[in-house]
């Protein structure tokens, strides 16, 4: 039993996030909205030149051999600085599908050299960043079928996210598209990194909230010296810390597909969600009339943990899970991890 | 990153449970704060878990342990709330000032007391707050007056649990004349000691659970301060930590009532709103979460690592959970939730009641709530005392 990160996690974990901090801060992310840019081409680059897109990819086809768990705290990160550009959902969502695929027609190899094949799950009604996509894995009711991007139509379906580049695709299935019968554990392994991402989104914003909370002075004095200050940032906080252990857990756990191991992934996500949702309240609470403007970097976190929040399945769909895991399998002191139940 | 028990870990596991199966008294003990019979009940229990070298897993061998690391400590939690033992009546002891021995204890003392400790020879009452510090600690008006090799204790402590038939306490006094957190000094006090006297509090239910202790020119050997002198702030604030944090909140017991709320709407649930089940559902996950989060912890300690201000956001998480925990199964409960357990058709539902009105303690003790969360704003986060 060892709850803990191994030196090459964190290693690679801290590497990808000082890039991402260093490269990818609010200032960065109000250049590329003025200059209408899906992704910041340097940035991108240097993600594929660390080997990120290929992480998850087996090391005959050119990726790194490695799983969620290696993953986890870099979604955190990406969370954390907002990241526009759709590492997550490539590296960790794609990439491993297309990896299960018998035959992917060579767009394995093309993620792990930083195209983007972007991913049309039945659980969400719009498809992110379609539109800088080279290729789409879509749904025909259940079946995944593999389709050029010249040959679907994009409505953009505009998000309260700006970053989240939603689309409705209009596209023709046939025979030749698809490229396997079910999604296999896709869902479960974009809900884990949703959450994994929501935790950085939290953090970031009680970050943000405490830096201002220093900084504002009312009464003589920084807001950040009252308790009432105070007890909302740390109430916040609180929920980051119970949270972060079950992502964690659910990602170590994901391999064993029991339902147990199912319901640690909705438990992740639920937890994650409600973390999140609570620290950008709470940071635009602190920042005061300033946290609802524009000009405050706030919107921009609170924004993707918005959209996070419902992607990959809702909440009410998630407790379900959690309700099926608590009703059919033991529970108590014993049964925390799946590796115990059969 | 590897969420499975060893072989060793899962012979552990079994070598508890077949121990606590032979060993744990068929049904519950009468309660330790009520009557000295049900306090010496008690004892007689942590004296045949010592018996088993179960008193304290974690502490080594010499001092009645068996030298074992947190994984295990947080297994043999997991066997003895799942086999329902008695609560630890030593709890004060082996939990807060146990630890807090083995850091800043000297070796005679370790060796006077703590096998004293493991076995239930000695049971340890916490003397700390007065009826003029609780949350502001370092206010404590109690003193103790050097006169050669000995102090002179003289004062008021309050809220002390399992003081009225408890055999020692642990207190923080200071040097008169002393302020704040200066000329504090933590001392071990016998409470058969003359010029002693305990007065038992009622809790809000009537029932004598805690207790004051007056203290008139008390004598006690120098020898029996904890840490040095002056020191007894520092001392209180590592004793502060494994209260708060770690040691006195296993999760077991938590995923323990989880598991018989699970059930408790399962008994019920025909008669129950489908939002029930969401209710439960978010009790068991708060469960999970706390024990996921311990292990977390305890591999990070077992790795050298150490526990700072996290342990307030185990008190405030653990405490939260206990009342949700509790009102859930009084809300399944309904209108019957109002019988006291002595009622002729309470049936089951005496043990949540109970738990829930202990439940309430939960955020004021240890430190109540609200000083946790300004400890988590200025120690975590670094937002300005003042």
């Amino acid at each position: 039993m060892q709850f803990a990160f191994t030196e090459e996690q964190l290693a690679i974990t801290e590497a990808a996030r000082e890039m991402l901090v260093d490269t990818c801060q609010p200032t960065d992310l109000r250049k590329m909205l003025e200059g209408g840019q899906a992704l910041d081409e340097a940035r991108w680059n240097t993600i594929r030149d660390m080997g990120l897109t290929g992480m998850c990819a087996p090391e005959s086809a050119g990726g790194l051999g490695l799983g969620l768990i290696d993953l986890v705290g870099i979604a955190e990160a990406a969370g954390y600085v907002a990241l526009p550009e759709p590492l997550i959902e490539l590296a960790g969502v794609a990439v491993p599908l297309l990896t299960e695929l018998e035959d992917n027609r060579g767009w394995l190899a093309r993620t792990i050299g930083g195209e983007v094949v972007a991913v049309g799950h039945p659980a969400n009604p719009f498809v992110a960043d379609a539109d800088i996509a080279g290729a789409l894995l879509l749904d025909h009711g259940g079946e995944v079928h593999l389709v050029e991007r010249d040959a679907v139509e994009l409505v953009r379906e505009e998000g309260f996210d700006p970053f989240r580049r939603l689309f409705r695709v209009d596209w023709t299935p046939d025979e030749a598209t698809k490229v396997a019968d079910g999604w296999s554990r896709t869902a479960d392994r974009a809900a884990l990194l949703a959450a994994a991402q929501m935790i950085g989104l939290g953090q970031r914003c009680i970050d943000m909230a405490v830096a201002y909370a220093k900084d504002r002075n009312q009464f003589g004095k920084p807001i950040g010296s009252y308790q009432a200050v105070k007890h909302l940032c740390s109430t916040a906080q609180v929920k980051i810390e119970f949270a972060r252990p079950v992502v964690q857990a659910a990602a170590a756990e994901l391999e064993m597909d029991s339902l147990p191991a199912r319901a640690r992934i909705a438990h992740a996500k639920i937890v994650a969600g409600e973390a999140a949702d609570l620290a950008a309240r709470t940071s635009v609470q602190v920042h005061g009339a300033m946290g609802f403007t524009w000009e405050v970097d706030v919107h921009f976190f609170l924004k993707r943990a918005h959209a996070l929040r419902q992607a990959w399945g809702t909440p009410a769909e998630h407790v379900q899970t959690v309700i099926e895991r608590i009703r059919t399998e033991p529970s108590g002191a014993d049964c925390t991890f799946a590796s115990e139940l059969g | 990153m590897k969420l499975e028990y060893t072989e060793d870990q899962r012979a552990f596991r079994r070598e508890v449970r077949e121990w606590m199966d032979a060993n744990v008294p068929q049904g519950p003990l009468p309660s330790f704060d009520l009557t000295r019979e049900g306090f010496e009940a008690h004892r007689d229990w942590e004296r045949k878990l010592n018996e088993g070298c179960w008193g304290m897993v974690t502490w080594p061998e010499e001092y009645g342990g068996r030298g074992l690391d947190l994984i295990r400590w947080l297994i043999f939690e997991e066997e003895y709330y799942r086999a329902n033992a008695p609560t630890r009546v030593n709890q004060n002891g082996i939990f807060l000032l146990g630890p807090t021995m083995m850091e800043f204890g000297t070796d005679e003392q370790k060796a006077r007391f703590l096998p004293r400790m493991a076995a239930g020879d000695d049971i340890w009452a916490q003397a700390w707050s007065e009826p003029g510090a609780g949350s502001d600690l370092a206010g404590v008006r109690s003193t103790c007056a050097r006169d050669g090799d000995h102090y002179v204790l003289n004062g008021q402590k309050i809220w002390s649990s399992r003081a009225v038939f408890a055999d020692w306490a642990f207190g923080l006094f200071r040097e008169p004349g002393s302020e704040r957190h200066q000329g504090m000094s933590l001392i071990l006090f016998p409470l058969e000691a003359e010029g002693v006297t305990r007065r038992p509090i009622a809790r809000l239910d009537g029932e004598l659970v805690f207790a004051e202790i007056f203290l008139d020119n008390v004598r006690v050997p120098a020898s029996d301060r904890l840490g040095g002198e002056g020191e007894g702030w520092k001392v209180c604030m590592a004793t502060a930590g494994f209260e708060r944090g770690l040691m006195l909140r296993s999760p077991a017991r938590y995923q323990e009532a989880a598991k018989k709320l699970i059930a408790l709407y399962e008994r019920h649930r025909n008669e129950l709103p489908a939002s029930t089940a969401e209710r439960v559902a978010r009790c068991w996950m708060d469960a999970e979460a706390y024990a996921l989060a311990l292990y977390a912890m305890c591999s990070r300690l077992e790795a050298g690592g150490t526990i700072g201000p996290e342990s307030s956001t185990n008190k405030i998480f653990w405490s939260e959970l206990d009342i949700e925990l509790h009102q859930a199964a009084l809300d399944i409960l309904g209108p019957r939730a109002e019988l006291m357990g002595t009622a002729p058709d309470a049936g089951d539902i005496g043990g949540w009641l109970d738990g829930y009105i202990f439940s309430l303690a939960g955020p004021i003790y240890a430190g109540s709530n609200e000083i946790q969360r300004n400890i988590i704003a200025e120690r975590m986060l670094g937002l300005p005392r003042k």
